[in-house]
Formats: C-alpha cells, structure tokens, sequence
C-alpha cells in the first residue's frame, strides 16, 4: 500500500519535472511518468476495492512471466500472427488491384461502390457463425474473417487515394503522353500509394483486433483462445489481463512495421503538411 | 537543334470566336464571349485579367484540355482536340510528381528516347535552369523557387514550340518572382518558343510580354491589347514601362495611385 502511493507520488513528480526538460527528452518521460503512474493507481485501486479475483500489477508481472515461459503462449501467438498475415496480405492483393480499377474508372465505380458500401459496415464478427459453417474451427475461418475485416478499409481507401489524385497531376500526365498501363505505373499508383499506406495500416490494426474477437468465439487456438480459456481453466484472471498486455505490445510492433513503409522516399511527400 | 528563331510573320496559334458557358444549377455561366486572338510563332503574349474571368479557360482550350462551346483553337492550323507534347502546359508548382525525383520529372516526357539521348537534353535543361546537384532530389526537399525550375525544365525538355504558362510564379515570394521572370526571358530568348502566359499581376505582364492581352471581368472579353514594344532587359523606371503599366491599370478600371 505504502509502496504503491510512494510510486504514485514519484511518478508524479516525475510528471511535473518533465514537463519542464527539453522537448526531446520529454517524449519519452512524460509517456513514462504517466505510464507508472497508471499501474501506481491501478495498484492502489485493487487494494481499496479487496478483489482477490482482479489481479494487481505484481501478480499480473508474475503471470506475464509464467506465460513468457509456458510452450503453449509461443503456440498461440504464432496461430495468431499466421492467420493475421495470410488474410492481410490477401486482402492486399485483392483490394490495391481492385480499388485502383474502381478509383479509376467511373463505370465500375458506379457499379460497385454501393455493394462495397453496403457490405463494409457488417461487422467480421458477425461473418464468424458463416466463416465456421465453410472452413470449420481453424485456420481457414480465421485467414477468411482477417480477409474479411483487412479487405474493406483496404479497397475504400485505395478507391478514395485514386480519386483523389489532383487534377494538376492528371493533366501533366495527358499532357506528356502519358496513358494506358503506364499511366497507372508512372502516375496513378505513386500518386495513390501513401494514402494505400494508411490503409494498410488501419487495416492491419483493425485484422489485429478482430482476429482476437474471432479466436475467443470460434477457434482453439491463439491469443483470443488463450484469453477464453485462461478464464474458463479456474479464473485466472492474471492470465488474462498477462495475454490482453502482449496483445497490445504485439499490436505496436505490428504498427511499427508497417510504418516503415511511409518512410520510403517515393511516398513521404504524402505524409507532410500542405 | 533545329532553328526554332521566331517568324513573327507567321500565325502559331489561332483563337477564333472562342466562346464557353460552364453548366451550373441555375442558368449556364457566360465565362467566355467570343474570344479572338492570333498569336505569332515565337510571340511572348500574355493574358491578362481580374480573377475569374476567364484567362485560364482560355488557355486550357488552347493547350487542348476543355472543349470551346462555340469557336475554335488551331495550332500550326490543325484544329486543337487533346493536349499535345509539342505543346506543353507549365502548371503552378504543384504540377510536378512529389513521387519522383528531379531527374525522373525532368526526363517524363522524353522517356521513349534512347538512355543517352534522355542523359544529354536532361542534362542540359538542368542545367539551363540551374538545378545542377539536384537531379536525385525530391520536390518535397526543394523551395517553391526550385520546383518551379523543375516544372519549367520537364516542358523545355520536349523542346516544346507553344508553353502555356497558368500563372507559374503565382505561388512564389516577389524577389524569386522577379528572378523566375528574368530566368523565363532568358530561356525564351534561347530558345524562342510561343509562350502564352497567364496572369493577374500588372507588373508581370509588362516585365515579360511582348502583347498584353487584357481580358475583362466575368464574362471574359478582350478589353484591348496592349502592345509593349521595349527590348528586354526592360527598364522598369523608364517612362515607356510607366506608361504601358498605366495603359492596363486604366483598362482593368483600378486605381494605381495609393
């Protein structure tokens, strides 16, 4: 108890000193600070109330570590991130290709931006009854619900960078001869590509998201599995809140992955402000 | 290179009764009425006027992107119907790709030449704008100065003979303006393509043009044109440039006394 309100009150401090360092060092202790600061209450939290079901921050760590070393977490996120990575990049591949040619051509947008719109607010969760029903409990319907939920923001938002391509830009390509399939290598995919980016990377967090929601309902395997069966196997709430931890951490680094991709000299004027 | 020397003699491009409504929910806009100009072969002209008037209009028909309601726009006397890379449109600064680097820009409408083809005109128009040491740059790592020089650079590269100019300078601060212009009448006295150049800046117009052709408001008329007969480089506080600023100030009815 003692222990906690005196990091409460460093982590305070340390809140208040940061503030007043240099902008570069405050990127990383006023995140830190608040961080600890967080864990301080949500230790003191877990004392007021006497939960012996909610787990403190110690007894989480502790549960954090017997996962780190149990066999079956590295299962379990390994059949996460495969299915996450196959249903993402086939919904890459189907939806940069298929949103170009509907960005591109107003026929085919007329065509099938009102289908691609009506079933883009149906929710992947709601698909998992019907995944089941076609790839049963496994892999199949976990790759088919990430395709799912990844191919929407994927084909909305390369159709909308499509769209957008200015109007300047257009006419210099016409104006140079530019037309056919190297109007689409030379204008249309670079002028498309960082807003594609930024698709690809809502779609990743939102296949990230999902793939949880789906594992907890429908499969046997991974870290949404892991979660359900933590609880269901005695309660173990520290498991619980250990997995849903690495599910966010994991979430980062996927994050940070996929924003190497904006880094590239061809796409980072996409990304400075006009 | 071929001897591209003006003959001022000779009709490049020809506007005949150019007239364009545009289509808006009420009734149809008069943007146009009956437009009438000839612009000789190596001629610097410029099309001046109030915002809203009509003058890039005029010169998006010319360089083949809009369509006249009634008229016509004839190039060499070859009716205008696409655009075309022998005529090249010089945007604001924006009208280069972000996406490639200066080199890659500068060489897009030279592409189907041969490598060492593309290595010599690329190296030269670089060069005749000053962008040397800049060919792996990207657009977002130059100033405003700068990339105009690249979009100026991309149109000399096709060695074009008509440049339709929709107000280059417009997004530039007044002194890289004024070096731009002196760079332009450099270039165009090297080079002498027919430049038809739009603009709202008095001062712009009597720096650079040959034929001023003054555009009145809503919907576009030629008001006259005014001809600027001094040798470059200009003068801007001689009597004769004084003169001539006047001569518009009065045609686009503002006062030039403040």
């Amino acid at each position: 108890m003692i222990t906690a309100v005196l990091v409460l009150l460093l982590a305070c401090g340390g809140l208040y000193f940061g503030l007043r360092t240099s902008t570069r060092t405050q990127e990383w202790a006023l995140p830190s600070a608040l961080a600890i600061a967080l864990v301080a209450i949500w230790d003191l939290i877990c004392r007021a109330v006497g939960s012996d079901v909610f787990p403190t921050p110690f007894v989480t760590w502790l549960a954090f570590i017997e996962l780190l070393e149990s066999k079956r977490l590295w299962g379990d996120v390994v059949a996460s991130l495969f299915r996450v990575t196959w249903g993402f990049f086939l919904a890459a591949g189907v939806g940069i290709p298929l949103g170009l040619v509907i960005g591109w051509s107003t026929r085919t947008f007329r065509a099938m931006n009102p289908i691609v719109q009506g079933l883009r607010p149906i929710s992947p969760i709601a698909w998992i009854p019907i995944a089941i029903l076609w790839f049963g409990i496994g892999d199949g319907a976990g790759i088919f619900l990430i395709f799912l939920s990844s191919f929407f923001p994927i084909t909305v938002g390369t159709t909308a960078a499509v769209r957008n391509i200015s109007l300047v830009h257009q006419r210099s390509a016409r104006n140079f001869g530019v037309r056919g399939l190297e109007l689409f290598r030379r204008v249309v995919l670079p002028a498309a590509m960082p807003q594609i980016i930024t698709s690809l990377r809502i779609a990743l967090g939102v296949a990230w998201l999902v793939i949880v929601a789906a594992e907890m309902v429908g499969m046997d395997s991974g870290l949404g599995y892991l979660i359900n069966d933590a609880r269901n196997a005695g309660s173990r709430y520290d498991l619980v809140v250990a997995t849903m931890i690495l599910i966010g951490l994991i979430g980062i680094v996927l994050d940070l992955l996929i924003r190497r991709l904006e880094r590239f000299d061809e796409v980072r004027w996409g990304y400075v402000q006009r | 290179m071929t001897d591209k020397r003006s003959n001022p003699g000779r009709p490049k491009v020809v506007l005949e009764g150019l007239t364009k409504t545009f289509e808006t929910k009420g009734d149809p806009l008069l943007v146009l009425d009956n437009i009438d100009l000839t612009v000789g072969e190596g001629e610097f002209v410029c099309l001046l006027g109030p915002s809203g008037c009509g003058k890039s209009t005029v010169l998006n028909i010319a360089g083949g992107f809009e369509a006249p309601t009634n008229g016509s726009a004839h190039i060499d006397g070859e009716p205008v119907t696409a655009p075309d890379p022998r005529r090249v449109f010089v945007f604001q600064e924006y009208g280069i790709f972000p996406w490639a680097s200066v080199w890659d820009n500068v060489v897009l409408g030279i592409r189907n030449l041969s490598r060492d083809r593309q290595h010599e005109i690329a190296k030269e128009v670089i060069d005749l704008v000053g962008l040397n040491g800049f060919e792996q740059s990207y657009p977002m790592e130059l100033s405003g100065g700068m990339k105009q020089r690249v979009e100026v650079a991309r149109a000399l590269a096709v060695s074009p003979d008509v440049l339709f100019m929709d107000e280059p300078f417009g997004a530039l601060d007044s002194l890289t303006r004024l070096t731009m212009r002196a760079e332009l009448i450099r270039i165009w006295e090297e080079r002498r393509p027919t430049i038809l150049f739009v603009t709202h800046d008095v001062d712009e117009a009597v720096q650079l043009a040959e034929r001023v052709v003054v555009l009145s408001a809503r919907p576009g008329r030629i008001a006259d044109i005014v001809t600027v007969d001094l040798p470059h480089p200009r003068d801007l506080g001689s009597a004769e440039y004084g003169r001539a600023k006047n001569r518009l100030y009065e045609l686009l009815g503002v006062s030039h006394k403040i």
